[in-house]
């Protein structure tokens, strides 16, 4: 009791950097999907390889296109799919796991060794394999990552739904006659989302990065798209060339992108101990 | 040989209340003082403080707490820690957790002398078994070589007091010792203690909510109650003609076998 | 013992599971007739191909003699360069291998240190800086930090020459600098990870009752961390690095592409994008006898390191 005044009042620093810099993050994102200050696409053949400067930002590439214009666009592909990922991940994850936590039995046995044998392997493995069979493409990137993201999601459902079940107005909600998914919906979700939040926040941290790493070995989205993971592979080559700017802008933007995502779940995880 | 004078604890997170506020009391050699009261009265926060164990970054005490003479209050930190577990031991409540659980029970128990003596392995070793023996704890060389896991609490309630005499301390601060264990068990700890204390000496401060263990026990009591001590006396004198309202409540609390008959 | 031998069988169920569902997810989709013979051969003729392969047997039959030549080290013939599989992936495994073990070190030797010297002081000037630094380092993919080493180390300061693994082999010394580079890229991501489990790790041990104990016997904070806290504290974290070391593999396939380095990671991506199934099949259940075998002694570890269950 005492310990927890005191806490109560350092501030939580995580949550206000983190859902800072993913406010900007989004917000330049959404900008990036109605207006850039360049055709991302558009060739200036009087604007090879320059170093940033007001006209381009973050400068341009070998083929004088807008480095800044890119990013925007490469950005918003790679928060796509990390949306659709994490949506899958935590939909399909939610279903799962109130099924499994609150029914038990062998179902819920079964189903949590598959996710225990799942999350045994480094999922950049099991993603290069069911890539591998799929073919690359951003759809098939959406579907093999986001179901290796349910069972991280199933898991921390399925432990909060097995955990509620047993309580006494859980007890005395089916006693007055509630089914059991309008208990499941109406009564323990609510109670679900101070877990759930982190989990999405961190699964959108844990997107971004399987995207980019995709993406940037090249078997992610199609050459024609940008995204941030393939622009850093192209970069790459600039790099040897001595054109350093490209890359590091590319890969800070990744890294402000996953930060933010990871200092919100970790901000909204301290406000859940508190 | 231990006296605290205006002993005042205060935690920093609420420094409008104190936790412990003025209590002062006198123990003599060879006694057993029971400190009584509900859970937060100070009982426990006064205990600490005497065994120095409170965190000092986040309580603020003012007082004094002389054993033999020594100031412990706000004392040099390396002074205090060639006291602590040489001339002052500590039994906890919980025996299940206060042990470490990843280490033997023998290492466990002769740490203190590891700590303050320069005994080699064996003399240690051999000091342990005796206390351990001591302790009334049956096999001694067996349960050297145990983990805390594999020990009833009964018995790590043993062990943990054979830790605490096995430096031959001058205090025995036993914190609710008995409160975490079964009924026929908390009665073999309590003699187990009153034979520590006639056969060695040590003086006792014996803390428990419960007024009924502390009769059995304590020559003396004082009771707690908001961070004060209400009352001092000797035990029956205490129960039996409480003077203080509190005390009356919390005798009048103890349910007896009349009162359910009634 | 008997608990080892349960695992045991864990273990090589679980082989056989993966190896079955690689091997049919595979042979499913990779009918290589078309791509070997081209698009204008006869049916005849790839009627025959696919007889010569074996690909008109049942499925689990073709899966019993893969399984029986592979544990015999016979992993098939790659469609692409028409040799043995065993020695495109022998040689290349060594590279990996190296570079993985190297990073593991790294990991054990640097994490280990700084994590109990954050929780020595918590909230510290030290404890603040490794916290800070800790978090913004797990943010960066481990393939940008190869860039950036690259960039650092190899452009700015020429410690090493990028892109220029052939001309390192043979030369231990040269061999080693280059590979450096890589190893600290996986590492470092597993270091920051290691230095915060392992720091919140001791400070939750150091609020347990155990240690008030300890204190009472006359302890400083740096006994009580030592003599009891630590010991406690490393039982999750040995767990966390063993396992780690199947991270650090996979890890390897995308450093693998930024240095460059023909590793068994390069050999995947290679095949996986010319279809070439055999030499995936091979790879894929090389690492995943990596990952069980390392989950395996992960375990055995735990065992050993934790009274609790070591004697239940």
């Amino acid at each position: 009791m005492k310990k927890k005044q005191y806490k109560e009042k350092k501030k939580n620093w995580f949550l206000y950097f983190g859902g800072a810099i993913v406010v900007v993050m989004v917000v330049l994102i959404l900008l990036g999907y109605v207006w850039t200050p360049y055709d991302p696409n558009a060739m200036d053949g009087a604007a090879k390889a320059q170093a940033p400067s007001l006209l381009h930002l973050m400068g341009t590439d070998n083929f004088g296109r807008d480095i800044f214009s890119r990013v925007l666009q490469g950005a918003g592909t790679t928060f796509f799919i990390a949306l659709c990922v994490v949506a899958i991940g935590a939909v399909c994850g939610t279903v799962i796991g109130a099924l499994t936590g609150y029914f038990g039995g062998w179902g819920d046995e079964i189903l949590m060794r598959i996710c225990d044998s799942i999350t045994a392997f480094p999922s950049i493995l099991l993603a290069l394999v069911m890539i591998a069979v799929l073919g690359p493409g951003k759809w098939n990137v959406i579907i093999v990552l986001g179901i290796l993201f349910i069972p991280s999601f199933a898991r921390i459902v399925r432990g909060e739904y097995a955990k509620c079940k047993d309580l006494n107005y859980i007890k005395s909600a089916r006693l007055m006659g509630a089914g059991h998914v309008r208990i499941m919906v109406r009564h323990i979700l609510p109670n679900i989302w101070p877990v759930l939040l982190p989990a999405i926040s961190i699964g959108f941290n844990n997107a971004v990065l399987a995207e980019a790493s995709m993406s940037f070995l090249g078997v992610g989205v199609s050459p024609t798209e940008a995204s941030l993971g393939r622009m850093l592979s192209d970069a790459q080559s600039y790099l040897l060339r001595g054109l350093p700017w490209y890359a590091l802008f590319v890969g800070f933007t990744i890294v402000l992108l996953i930060l933010g995502f990871s200092l919100l779940g970790e901000g909204l995880q301290q406000r859940r101990r508190r | 040989m231990l006296d605290v004078v205006d002993l005042r604890v205060r935690y920093l997170s609420r420094p409008d209340k104190y936790a412990v506020d003025g209590v002062s009391f006198h123990m003599d050699r060879g006694e057993i003082l029971g400190l009584v009261g509900e859970s937060g009265s100070g009982k426990s926060v006064t205990a600490m403080a005497i065994s120095a164990l409170l965190p000092r970054r986040k309580t603020e005490c003012s007082g004094s707490i002389l054993l033999d003479g020594k100031e412990m209050l706000n004392a040099d930190r390396e002074a205090v820690r060639r006291i602590q577990g040489k001339e002052l031991s500590v039994v906890f409540q919980e025996p299940m957790t206060s042990l470490d659980p990843v280490m033997r029970i023998g290492p466990q128990v002769e740490e203190s002398l590891r700590i303050h003596t320069k005994m080699t392995a064996a003399e240690r070793r051999a000091a342990a078994l005796q206390a351990m023996a001591e302790a009334e704890l049956p096999d001694p060389e067996w349960i050297y070589r145990k983990y805390p896991h594999e020990l009833s609490g009964g018995m790590l309630q043993r062990v943990m007091i054979a830790a605490a005499i096995v430096s031959e301390p001058k205090l025995l601060l036993a914190d609710e010792p008995t409160t975490a264990l079964d009924v026929t068990i908390q009665a073999q700890i309590l003699e187990l203690l009153k034979k520590i204390n006639r056969e060695r000496g040590t003086t006792i401060l014996f803390i428990s909510h419960n007024l009924n263990v502390v009769r059995k026990l304590c020559s003396r009591v004082a009771v707690m109650h908001k961070g004060k001590i209400v009352e001092t006396g000797t035990a029956e004198g205490v129960f039996y003609h409480p003077q203080d309202p509190y005390t009356q409540r919390l005798i009048a609390a103890i349910p007896t076998r009349e009162k359910h008959l009634r | 013992m008997h608990y080892l031998l349960k695992k045991f069988c864990t273990l090589i169920i679980t082989l056989f599971i993966v190896s079955l569902l690689a091997f049919c997810a595979f042979q499913l989709i990779g009918d290589p007739t078309t791509s070997m013979l081209g698009t204008n051969a006869t049916p005849e003729q790839v009627e025959a191909l696919r007889h010569e392969l074996g690909f008109d047997r049942p499925l689990l039959v073709q899966y019993g003699d893969w399984l029986i030549h592979f544990v015999q080290g016979d992993m098939g013939t790659s469609y692409s360069y028409n040799m043995p599989v065993s020695e495109m992936v022998g040689s290349r495994i060594m590279v990996t291998f190296i570079m993985t073990m190297m990073a593991f070190i790294m990991t054990v030797v640097v994490s280990i240190p700084l994590g109990i010297f954050a929780a020595r002081r918590e909230g510290g000037v030290f404890d603040r800086i490794i916290t800070a630094f800790d978090q913004i380092v797990m943010s960066i993919p481990p393939f940008f930090i190869g860039i950036l080493l690259t960039c650092v180390f190899g452009l700015i300061l020429h410690v090493f020459q990028p892109g220029s693994f052939d001309a390192v082999r043979g030369h231990p010394v040269a061999y080693i600098t280059y590979m450096i580079f890589p190893a600290l890229s996986i590492a470092i991501p597993r270091i920051a990870m290691t230095v915060k489990m392992l720091r919140s790790s001791i400070l939750e041990q150091m609020g347990q009752d155990y240690i008030r104990t300890a204190y009472s016997r006359g302890l400083n904070r740096d006994g009580v961390l030592w003599g009891h806290a630590l010991r406690n504290a490393l039982i999750p974290v040995v767990t966390f690095v063993a396992v780690s070391v199947a991270e650090m593999v996979a890890g390897s396939i995308v450093i693998e592409q930024v240095f460059s380095i023909p590793g068994i990671g390069r050999l995947l991506l290679a095949s996986i994008s010319s279809r070439d199934i055999p030499v995936v099949q091979a790879i894929v259940v090389i690492l995943a006898l990596w990952v069980v075998v390392v989950n395996f002694i992960a375990d055995v570890l735990y065992q050993y390191i934790d009274p609790r269950i070591r004697l239940n």
